[in-house]
């Protein structure tokens, strides 16, 4: 480390010999005279003869002479390279050093600085020649061995925050090599099982110094979902003063895209460790949620990836049963009914009515006889992922087997009839489960003991049957078959959906089994129900929380991820999110029944902190301050030879004032008297002139290029038309006042939603009176108005509740194409699209004389198009266009075009019909002529 | 006319406006036989009438106004006013110590040397006396001889406009002094003292006054400098260095004294007067000091 003086320490410290230096350049400085000054002096005839009565000359004052050491002490301190507050933390010692850092998630908020403090240690340790291990404990335990600092270099340059804590410390302590060694521990502060333990036998090598990070840590605990809602924990490993965090649910919007469905604000009371809050979504918005992150915290733990047990699937129920008369606990669907509804939205009706409503699973109860429309449905449907659930009964042995050979939609061919067993007329006792086959879904779940068949369909023995059997009963038959189709699949089983035929539909297992075939969801159980299977994982969070694709990850036994749902993840089960053909499973940075807490060292551990302050380079300072004090000196030195001319001194304050920031002169600056509301402020400054305003989107490029565009309009109407208007102003319908502005630009986004109703009720109050608005779908390139683009049905949307009288598109005599230039179109960035504006009533008549119809009054509310104006009009902050517009001098024409539109627009606003007034004119000049 | 000495008369016009016409004093009257436009309110020699009185015995027959006589039964003498005017000879120093300032808005000596020369001169010619400069003019000539007139004024202008001199100090010029005539000296009577006594002797030769008039700078009067300074004069022909120039100081101002001391007494010898002016004083007050010293040289 640098030597410190003073609590500086210096990058060069030999070049403070040179302020030895400095008395003798006193000596020197005091001993030389200020050079003469030549005058000119016409007394000098009396002067002459004169002699200095003292030889010796005027010395230099002491204070000049001080400057100058000060200036030649400043520049040799500022040399030598000061730094305030070098990292005092870093002792230098002998002997091998050992340098821990935790290497979880916990360490990412702050990596950046703990890999710095790696690297000092390890450039220390290289200029003192200690040899050096560095170890991230989060990694699978391995023997340390100490090596030279450079080697390490490299490995320390590798290390990066694993997606799990550390959870193995008292395997390390059979890692450490034997002898004394230092130990530097990067701590993340919290407690690890074992992390007491090995500062313990570590301290039995030599000196431990810790350093804790000081971050104020935060987790996301995975997310439950229950009644409805999903409840989301956040927690923290020290209680601490209130804080507040944003957790925000992310997931594809209906375009693909990522984006933040929803945020949830949770908050910490002061002196808890925890926080919980719960967050009630559509089920169409939350099944999109992919993963829910704590905004601004960025580390693994902050992020909880979301499975399929936040989804709620749509299934729906069909039986044919609906006719006959029963008593209910035989329907079909009863167990059916009462198994899925806690987990799943269900829907009932027939085939036709339910596949519409695209769900994701489809149960068929004993139906045997579908239509030939009904099975090229159901066909379709599955053959895109849908699961076909059906169930045997009475009717399905009844059918005609030759017929169900020919089913599609059966996973196996049937044979006619049924198999009783263990009844009064069978012989045999009925019939248990067999184990699942490793290769079933079901594999691994128990078999209860009571669990009985009497009855079931029986297959055609063919070659496919043992592959497609998935579950079976003792005896071999099958009891539950599947068949893939398309990315769907079709299952079977062999049994009724309700007791008639065995007690399945009303054991455990059959609840397991549904949700194995992730027909229903639950979050208990999960030991039982990830049993037996292997789960690859599909993608993997880093210890900063990024998902990564998962790679040649080895698949983990189900087991091992239910264990680490609990316990959280570990080298061997990294974070992320796991899966099998059937359904996905996401495995959290924090566990579920793990809770963050502080570290607790043993006696004899040093424990600090990350230094606070960044040693401050003080180099520049010190420069600056000498050719500062050099630039006194000169001033100084003027002044005392008298040569510092009078006006020097204004000319320099005349230097600084021009340096001074000159106030903008066009900036059209509204004084708001001091108390005033920033409801009533923007008031004031929407009233002081003419205020073109946008609707705000909620899309910032949408706005910024709304805002631009009308700035570019407001340009131009400046120099072209006597209106001035202020600069654009953007309104939220919902909650600004609009009767400020005469015109609102009302860009059309395909995600705009409906408005509510006190906003329809402001918009319509607003065009009743006299305000006009512009919406455009910005989508003139093509789709125009036939009411196909996503734009377009947004503005039937948003216009369906506003007063719009009937619309046509402008006819060739309408004011807006002579209000102020003679137009023909109205081109924005696009051309071509209809403008549409208030139909003209139908009586309206050709004026005697005229090229226009006789339009008095009715100013048309609404101007209607799709050529992405604001783009066209837009313009930077130095007045230059912002977007390109068609090409080359066409489109700058277009352009102009796109301005004269505006122009003739806000006109049209400002004067009404006035230049329709001209048919009059006729008649008046006749009337003056009397 | 060039533009600098249309400008120096100008100014000069503006300055001696401001004072009443000025009546020159002459106390050589009797024996001044060039008659100025201003009468001396008694009968004398003169173009002007002034009165007829009855001729006396003695009267000479030339003298007697026979068209006057002719009216009535007695004799009568026109007699006419009798008008005297006074030569004044300016001398204004030309040497490069005169262009001299030591601050930017100071006006150099010279400058307001010549200004009060020129402002006296319109004064005097306005009052009918003659002004004339012991410098040539732009006609050949060693001297300008007094005129009166408002050319005058104009030709003076010019000739004090010449630049006639590099020398550092010049000495005073007494070319064109009329006996019993007043000569005004402005300079700063920096330079050796030699060559302004023989002047004055020169002037009290010719019975003339003399009134001098020494222009400084304020510097040369404070002497305000300190610290290791090298002294030059305008032209660089003298030079002086010292280490302490704020000890100098005193002593400068002593020989300053003296140097105005001796000044004076020249001045009083020839029966005229010495005064200081500095060039951060207002130019009426150099002025009105002139007004009243002619005024009393009249006497």
């Amino acid at each position: 480390m640098m030597p410190t003086v003073l609590g500086l320490g210096f990058a060069s410290p030999a070049l403070l010999l040179a302020l030895v230096a400095l008395p003798v350049l006193w000596l020197i400085l005091r001993a030389i005279p200020p050079a003469p000054i030549l005058r000119r002096f016409p007394g000098v005839a009396l002067l002459i003869g004169l002699t200095d009565r003292d030889a010796t000359t005027d010395r230099t004052p002491w204070w000049l002479l001080l400057l100058r050491i000060l200036a030649v002490g400043a520049a040799i301190l500022g040399f030598a390279g000061p730094v305030l507050a070098p990292d005092r933390a870093a002792v230098p010692g002998t002997g091998p050093l050992l340098i821990l850092v935790d290497g979880g998630w916990a360490d990412a908020p702050d990596w950046t600085r703990r890999a710095q403090a790696v690297n000092d240690l390890l450039a220390e340790a290289g200029r003192l020649g200690r040899p050096v291990a560095v170890v991230s404990l989060a990694d699978a335990p391995q023997p340390v061995t100490f090596r030279a600092a450079e080697a390490q270099v490299g490995h320390a340059a590798a290390l990066a925050p694993r997606g799990w804590l550390p959870g193995q410390d008292a395997a390390w302590i059979a890692a450490l090599p034997d002898g004394g060694f230092e130990t530097r521990w990067l701590s993340d502060g919290l407690d690890h099982p074992g992390k007491a333990d090995l500062a313990r036998a570590l301290l039995t090598h030599g000196a431990v110094h810790v350093t804790e990070g000081g971050t104020s840590l935060v987790a996301l605990k995975p997310p439950v979902f229950a009644d409805g809602a999903i409840t989301l924990a956040a927690e923290r490993p020290l209680a601490g003063p209130e804080t507040a965090v944003t957790v925000a649910a992310i997931g594809p919007d209906p375009s693909g895209s990522e984006r933040d469905l929803a945020q949830l604000p949770l908050t910490f009371a002061a002196g808890a460790t925890g926080a919980e809050g719960k967050l009630d979504l559509p089920p169409e918005l939350r099944n999109r949620i992919q993963r829910f992150e704590i905004l601004t915290a960025h580390h693994a733990g902050a992020v909880a990836l979301t499975d399929d047990s936040l989804k709620r699937r749509k299934v729906a129920l069909v039986s044919d049963a609906a006719d006959k008369e029963g008593l209910q606990l035989l329907s079909p669907l009863h167990y059916l009914r009462n198994a899925l509804e806690p987990s799943a939205d269900l829907i009932e009706g027939g085939v036709s009515d339910v596949l519409p409503a695209h769900p994701d699973v489809i149960m068929l109860a004993d139906v045997a006889q579908l239509t030939d429309l009904e099975t090229q449905g159901l066909q379709d449907w599955v053959s895109k992922g849908g699961l076909l659930l059906r169930f045997a009964g009475p009717r399905m042995a009844a059918a005609d087997p030759l017929r169900l050979a020919d089913d599609p939609l059966m996973p196996v061919r049937l044979r006619g009839g049924g198999k009783t067993t263990g009844g009064a007329m069978s012989w045999g006792a009925p019939k248990q489960l067999a184990p699942f086959p490793a290769e079933s879904p079901f594999h691994g779940l128990p078999l209860p003991d009571d669990l009985r068949v009497q009855t079931q369909v029986l297959a055609e023995p063919d070659a496919q049957l043992t592959a497609r059997t998935i579950a079976a009963l003792d005896d071999g038959t099958p009891l539950v078959t599947r068949k893939p189709i398309g990315q769907g699949q079709v299952v079977l089983f062999h049994v009724t959906a309700n007791a008639d035929w065995s007690n399945l539909p009303l054991s455990g297992l059959f609840v397991q089994m549904l949700e194995r075939l992730a027909i229903s969801s639950r979050p208990e159980d999960q030991a039982v129900n990830l049993a037996g299977q292997t789960f690859v994982p599909r993608q993997v969070l880093d210890g900063f929380g990024r998902l990564a694709d998962a790679g040649a990850l080895a698949g983990v036994a189900g087991e091992a991820l239910a264990g680490a749902l609990d316990a959280g993840p570990s080298p061997a089960v990294p974070p992320g999110l796991y899966a099998t053909a059937e359904r996905a499973v996401a495995l959290n940075a924090l566990g579920a029944k793990v809770s963050l807490q502080p570290a607790a060292w043993p006696a004899g551990v040093a424990v600090s902190g990350f230094t606070a302050e960044k040693p401050v380079d003080l180099k520049g300072f010190f420069l600056a301050a000498a050719l500062a004090l050099a630039l006194v000196d000169i001033l100084a030195a003027l002044m005392l030879s008298g040569r510092l001319a009078r006006g020097a001194g204004a000319a320099l304050g005349l230097v600084l004032l021009l340096t001074l920031p000159v106030p903008q002169a066009r900036a059209q600056e509204t004084i708001i008297p001091p108390g005033t509301s920033a409801a009533d402020a923007r008031a004031i400054q929407a009233t002081e002139g003419v205020v073109l305003a946008y609707v705000l989107t909620g899309d910032a490029a949408v706005d910024q290029v709304s805002e631009a565009g009308l700035k570019g309009l407001d340009d131009q109407l400046w120099a072209r038309t006597a209106v001035e208007p202020l600069d654009p102003m953007g309104v939220d319908p919902a909650k600004d006042e609009l009767a400020f502005f005469p015109f609102l630009y009302w860009p059309v986004t395909a995600e705009a939603p409906a408005l509510d109703g006190a906003t329809y009720e402001k918009l319509n109050r607003y065009l009743r009176n006299g305000g006009m608005i512009l919406f455009d779908t910005r989508d003139g390139d093509g789709s125009s108005l036939d009411g196909s683009s996503p734009e377009s049905q947004a503005l039937q949307r948003i216009a369906a509740g506003l007063d719009i009288p009937p619309l046509e598109p402008v006819p060739s005599d309408h004011v807006l194409t002579r209000s102020f230039y003679l137009l023909q179109q109205f081109p924005g960035r696009y051309v071509g699209a209809p403008v549409w504006v208030e139909a003209a009533p139908p009586d309206a008549e050709q004026a005697k004389g005229m090229p226009f119809r006789n339009l008095n009054d009715g100013v048309t509310p609404v101007v209607i198009g799709a050529n992405d104006w604001a783009s066209a009009w837009a313009v930077d902050e130095y007045g230059a266009p912002l977007l390109p517009v068609g090409r080359g001098g066409a489109g700058e024409t277009q352009r102009e075009y796109a301005y004269r539109f505006g122009i003739n627009l806000v006109m049209y606003v400002l004067t009404g019909n006035y230049k329709s007034d001209q048919v009059h004119v006729p008649a008046l000049l006749e009337r003056l002529g009397q | 006319m060039n533009p600098a000495a249309f400008d120096l008369r100008s100014r000069a016009e503006t300055l001696g406006a401001a004072l009443p016409p000025l009546l020159a004093a002459a106390d050589q009257l009797a024996a001044t036989v060039i008659l100025g436009e201003h009468g001396r309110r008694r009968a004398g020699m003169g173009d002007d009438f002034w009165q007829y009185r009855p001729a006396h015995a003695g009267d000479s027959a030339r003298s007697i106004d026979w068209r006057r006589s002719a009216r009535s039964d007695a004799h009568f003498v026109r007699e006419r006013e009798w008008q005297a005017a006074q030569a004044v000879t300016l001398w204004v120093d030309q040497g490069a110590s005169m262009r001299f300032a030591s601050a930017k808005g100071l006006p150099e000596k010279a400058d307001r040397a010549q200004l009060l020369a020129l402002a006296l001169a319109i004064l005097l010619l306005r009052a009918g006396e003659r002004v004339g400069l012991a410098h040539p003019g732009e006609e050949p000539g060693e001297a300008i001889a007094p005129r009166s007139g408002r050319v005058q004024a104009q030709i003076l202008a010019e000739a004090l406009a010449l630049r006639r001199t590099d020398a550092d100090y010049a000495p005073p010029l007494t070319a064109g002094v009329e006996p019993r005539s007043l000569v005004v000296f402005l300079s700063d009577f920096l330079g050796d003292p030699a060559p302004v006594e023989a002047a004055l002797a020169e002037v009290g030769a010719r019975s003339a006054r003399a009134l001098m008039v020494q222009v400084l700078d304020p510097s040369e009067t404070d002497f305000p400098f300190a610290g290791r300074v090298i002294f030059q004069s305008m032209a660089g022909s003298l030079r002086h260095e010292t280490r302490q120039a704020g000890d100098l100081a005193q002593r400068y101002r002593d020989r300053l004294a003296e140097r105005q001391d001796r000044l004076a007494m020249l001045a009083r010898q020839s029966g005229g007067r010495f005064h200081v002016v500095t060039t951060d004083q207002p130019v009426t007050a150099g002025l009105q000091w002139l007004y009243h010293a002619v005024e009393g040289a009249r006497g």
